[in-house]
């Protein structure tokens, strides 16, 4: 037989579960960012622990397996170079063109590379706690990729910490661009959620000709991403309503499941374009520059 | 010295959340994190008051969901309904036996999962669910009933070792003493 003390605890149960669901977004970010903070040394520890015995591990490695990397990344480092060159000087020539045509830069982008701190202990979602926040320049609803391509975007920013849903959430979703122009919208994975590395393309044309291994980036459209990031590439395909709609299902290029070091986009400042070489006569229209909000 | 083993449990509770989200192997290994949160909860409802039950599911569910994408507040009633459930059975229950720790142990993890994806999908929030949730669920099954014993174990060595033992009476009385051979 229950005890008035006992009617009590439920009764307050479920009126503190009734108040937080009533609560707006806004305050519960706080409080959840709040709460979160009580993790964050321990998770920062455990982090530098891990470094730490990964660097004891290098420490570990032979002097000939050293030179011999040593070796192919000074290799590698020549021909980065070299791309960085033809990179920069293709990067003016766009410049001055842009600014010949008269049309808007586009806002310079870097990036901030953060850890992942820890996951979902959910299994229901896909969302990651990653080391970065407001304070270094995080913003909600900044892109997150890995050097393969798109992994997610910042959903609650805090101070030093900062929530990412991924790619596969149901909770996110991408106007994405199939190589051959077609697009549609990155989603869950209906005949496997769970499957961490692949995803949806849902909302194609019903006469669309996508094939397995094209490649598929952000379409740049619905705010969040601009265009061209690489999210994966096309593994098959069907038709959905009767041929009205055709469903891809798209292989992630990040993997998704070993993510402990992730890149969050920021806006940068814009670097004026170099002056074309024009003849004093020439007027042109003016460029302007609009930093993209 | 209760109070101290009260701390104890929020602490465990923090330590659990923290290796539910950290830890990656089991991850890469099931595909999931294992639940142990259920098996605090069971250990609460076997050994501690209603105050002390609602208190930890508070605390233990706000910190959970905060980590989690869930919304914030989903899982207090889960874990409270665990430990209050066992609470009020508890005199019917064998909580020396390891095998019915275990047996509590899944079954709570068992009902906290369901409990809280059934929450979730109440409230309008379309979780990821499919062929694989019965596999997690499982893999929470499993840990969950490994889990507990564990815990038992672990509080019971912190009690002997903080808490003051009750003197044991000896039923030796000396004026009650045979006396042998001739007086």
């Amino acid at each position: 037989m229950l005890k008035r003390k006992h009617y009590i605890a439920l009764i307050l149960i479920v009126v503190v579960v009734v108040v937080l669901f009533k609560l707006p977004g806004q305050t519960v970010g706080k409080l959840k960012l709040a709460i979160t903070g009580l993790f964050l040394p321990a998770m920062s520890t455990a982090g530098a622990a891990r470094d730490l015995s990964g660097k004891t591990g290098q420490a570990l490695t032979s002097k000939g397996e050293l030179l011999r990397q040593n070796d192919q990344l000074r290799r590698e480092n020549q021909e980065l170079k070299f791309q960085l060159q033809q990179f920069a000087a293709i990067t003016n020539e766009n410049a001055r063109l842009t600014q010949l045509l008269g049309w808007q830069h586009k806002a310079a982008w870097h990036f901030k590379a953060a850890r992942v701190l820890a996951r979902d202990p959910a299994s229901w979602w896909r969302t990651v706690q990653i080391d970065v926040g407001t304070r270094d320049g995080i913003s909600n609803n900044a892109p997150v990729l890995t050097a393969e391509g798109l992994a997610g975007r910042v959903s609650l920013a805090g101070e030093t910490s900062s929530q990412v849903i991924l790619l596969g959430d149901p909770n996110l979703r991408v106007a994405a661009m199939v190589e051959n122009k077609e697009t549609g919208i990155i989603m869950v994975d209906s005949s496997d959620p769970q499957d961490e590395n692949m995803v949806d393309l849902g909302y194609l044309a019903g006469n669309s000709q996508v094939k397995e291994g094209l490649n598929v980036f952000t379409w740049g459209e619905g705010g969040y991403f601009s265009a061209g990031l690489p999210i994966g590439k096309i593994v098959d395909s069907k038709k959905n309503d009767n041929g009205l709609t055709t469903e891809a299902r798209v292989r992630l290029f990040a993997r998704m499941g070993s993510l402990e070091e992730v890149l969050v986009m920021l806006p940068g400042e814009l670097t004026p374009a170099p002056a074309p070489n024009l003849p004093a006569s020439n007027s042109r229209p003016k460029a302007t520059t609009t930093k993209k909000k | 010295m209760n109070w101290l083993n009260s701390i104890f449990i929020f602490g465990a509770a923090w330590v659990m959340i923290f290796l539910e989200s950290w830890l990656q192997w089991p991850r890469n290994f099931f595909g999931t994190s294992f639940a142990l949160l259920p098996g605090l909860m069971v250990y609460a409802g076997l050994t501690r008051d209603v105050p002390m039950i609602t208190a930890v599911s508070l605390i233990s569910g706000l910190c959970f969901d905060a980590m989690s994408a869930n919304p914030l507040g989903v899982s207090i009633l889960p874990l409270f309904l665990i430990a209050f459930i066992i609470f009020q059975c508890r005199e019917l229950l064998l909580r020396e036996n390891t095998f019915a720790q275990m047996v509590l142990g899944a079954g709570a993890a068992v009902f906290y999962q369901l409990m809280t994806l059934f929450l979730v999908c109440s409230v309008g929030i379309s979780p990821l669910l499919g062929w694989k949730t019965i596999w997690h669920i499982f893999v929470a099954l499993v840990s969950g009933g490994l889990a507990t014993p564990v815990l038992f174990i672990l509080f019971d060595r912190l009690d002997q070792a903080l808490n003051y033992r009750p003197r044991v009476e000896t039923s030796f009385r000396p004026d009650r003493e045979i006396k042998r051979g001739r007086a």
